[in-house]
């Protein structure tokens, strides 16, 4: 029998399109459910925060600017490639999150699923949430939803891919831009989707992924003034009523958490899409 | 040859040339001698100005110190608009912002000058009253500089009779690189001269000057000629201002000083976009020139978007937490 060294992974933040180490140059250590060491994780800290809402404000105009119809195509080639790498999946939500091999891929075939399904709303939305409207006068009045802009996204602790897609995924549907702070002890799930991300088509800085404490990150990306909604999902117990103070003081959206973390398999429906979308409305006389 | 300046000089700037003021009378006599002096000005170590640069631009400059260098920064700026789309309405609209550029705290100071093209600068003379902003005005066939030199005196006539009292020349590159140094002294003395009253700054548009013996050598002839600032770049071309460039272009300043006993101010333009690029560049005056040159009337930054991002991060110090572009103007 061979003594191999182990391959210890140190693993990087996703900002941008790219994977740079903590501007801290902090890294933590990942351990499976029963306590073993996985990997080394950088530990975000506040400028990574600072830098990925940049990036994300960045490729806001691009991402959203895309038909919804190319939108949902670049959505779906993330779940072909997610279907690629669903092995890996797998094994980190398995050990991360101490389920069976079977449970863990049923997880991951979840997980998939959720992302095709969200990525075949893109272009429904308008015509599920827009329409003509009837007004009193010599008018054509249509509404249409549009993305809010840079969403925050505080993804769930317990739920380390299903709950991470089922959060990530409406916002991208609607059209924003995302910056994700992960489940701080199972963070992988979440690395390896940002390694799907960098090779599919999503335009860099659409996701950025920062895995961290979203206790520490969570106040700076609430109060930031270039952050136009957040997602409180992950938020610690306790936090979620501040982290929601310190939003109204530059009106975000803001989606507040469960009282518990919910059963992520069940289905969604739009309430995930809808806070992060604006409705605007236009007036058009109707004549020459 | 007694003039050209001894190499050991030039580092230590506590000792001064005892030649008489000014020195240099006479290495502008010809061609020869000129080109003499200035291939004699000791050569620049780019590896050295490289690594001095990058030691420097890792300063960590925090809390009250910060909120000094923006405020400073912020009252350094030439607010630059250099577009063939430029309007009256968007120089006005600029001169408001260069006069409250934060309408939320009167407390944020007021920016040095509002730079232009010389056919708007009784635009922006007229927007900016007696509010002491300067008026700067490209001017010289900006910012190529190839048009005749009786073009070129009549086009900074005609930005200081619209009221520019500061003017930004372009030298002539072509000559510069074909050797012709005596031609690039005499049109920087002819424009000078055409300048009357307004200061003259000289751009060296250093992105294409290749090396930085160059740069050296364009410096030393803009001083020598009357230049009162010389600037790196018309910020059409890139490179632009690159920290190694402005070290020299510091050294240059610092030693001609020393030599002649005049001070010369240094404009960087062009690149500086952040207010960590601006800080950069105030530490590296302080550890180069001093703080003598810490001073809007000795330096200035050639900037448009810098001034949003010095206003965020003013507003992130003032407040404790991150503004984004929705809260400065649009320009």
């Amino acid at each position: 029998m061979s003594d191999r060294l182990a391959v210890r992974k140190t693993y990087k933040l996703y900002v941008n399109g790219a994977f740079p180490r903590s501007e801290s140059g902090r890294t933590y250590e990942v351990a499976d459910a029963k306590g073993h060491f996985l990997a080394n994780a950088a530990w975000a800290s506040r400028k990574d925060a600072r830098d990925a809402v940049v990036a994300a404000r960045g490729a806001f105009a691009k991402w959203s600017g895309m038909t919804a119809y190319n939108r949902g195509q670049v959505l779906y080639r993330v779940a072909e490639m997610m279907e690629g790498r669903h092995a890996e999946f797998c094994e980190e939500v398995a050990a991360g999150e101490g389920l069976s091999g079977s449970k863990a891929r049923a997880a991951v075939d979840a997980a998939v699923d959720r992302w095709v399904w969200y990525a075949g709303w893109t272009d429904k939305l308008a015509a599920v949430l827009g329409g003509a409207n009837p007004v009193a006068g010599p008018y054509f009045d249509f509404s249409m939803p549009e993305p809010t802009g840079v969403v925050a996204v505080l993804a769930p602790q317990r739920s380390s891919l299903l709950g991470l897609v089922s959060v990530l995924a409406p916002v991208l549907a609607a059209g924003n831009t995302a910056v994700v702070v992960t489940s701080k002890e199972r963070p992988l799930p979440a690395v390896t989707l940002a390694e799907v991300l960098a090779t599919s088509d999503v335009p860099g800085g659409v996701v950025n992924v920062l895995t961290g404490d979203a206790e520490e990150l969570g106040t700076w990306l609430a109060e930031h003034a270039d952050v136009d909604g957040i997602d409180l999902t992950g938020a610690p117990a306790g936090r979620a009523m501040e982290f929601e103070r310190e939003a109204a003081g530059t009106v975000k959206r803001v989606l507040r958490p469960p009282a518990t973390e919910p059963e992520w398999t069940d289905d969604p429906g739009l309430a995930r899409m809808t806070p992060f979308i604006e409705t605007k409305t236009v007036w058009h006389p109707i004549g020459v | 040859m007694t003039h050209v300046l001894d190499p050991g000089a030039l580092s230590d700037d506590t000792r001064v040339l005892t030649a008489p003021t000014p020195p240099y009378d006479d290495v502008t006599r010809s061609d020869s001698a000129f080109r003499t002096f200035l291939h004699g000005l000791p050569g620049v170590d780019q590896v050295g100005a490289e690594s001095r640069v990058a030691v420097l631009g890792t300063r960590s400059i925090k809390t009250t110190s910060k909120a000094w260098a923006i405020d400073t920064a912020i009252s350094m700026v030439d607010l630059t608009t250099l577009e063939g789309a430029d309007t009256p309405g968007k120089v006005r609209s600029l001169a408001a912002k260069a006069r409250r550029p934060d309408p939320s705290d009167p407390a944020c100071p007021h920016v040095a000058a509002v730079c232009v093209y010389g056919d708007l600068a009784g635009v922006a003379r007229e927007a900016l009253g007696d509010s002491g902003i300067h008026v700067a005005a490209v001017a010289t066939a900006f910012p190529s500089g190839r048009a005749s030199r009786a073009v070129k005196i009549a086009d900074v006539e005609d930005a200081v009779a619209n009221g520019a009292d500061e003017i930004d020349m372009v030298i002539d590159r072509g000559a510069f690189l074909t050797g012709r140094y005596l031609d690039v002294y005499e049109e920087i003395v002819a424009v000078k001269e055409a300048c009357g009253d307004a200061h003259l700054k000289v751009i060296l548009e250093t992105g294409e000057l290749v090396t930085l013996d160059n740069v050296r050598r364009a410096s030393w002839i803009a001083m020598l000629a009357g230049g009162d600032f010389i600037k790196t770049s018309t910020g059409k071309v890139n490179p632009a201002a690159t920290l190694p460039v402005s070290l020299v272009m510091l050294e240059a300043v610092r030693d001609f000083r020393a030599a002649t006993g005049r001070q010369v101010g240094f404009k960087p333009a062009g690149g500086i976009r952040t207010t960590k690029d601006a800080i950069k560049h105030l530490v590296l005056i302080n550890e180069t020139v001093g703080p003598d040159w810490l001073d809007p009337a000795w330096f200035r930054f050639g900037a448009s978007s810098l001034l949003n991002d010095l206003l965020q991060q003013r507003q992130k110090l003032r407040t404790g937490h991150y503004s984004g572009p929705d809260y400065v103007s649009v320009d």
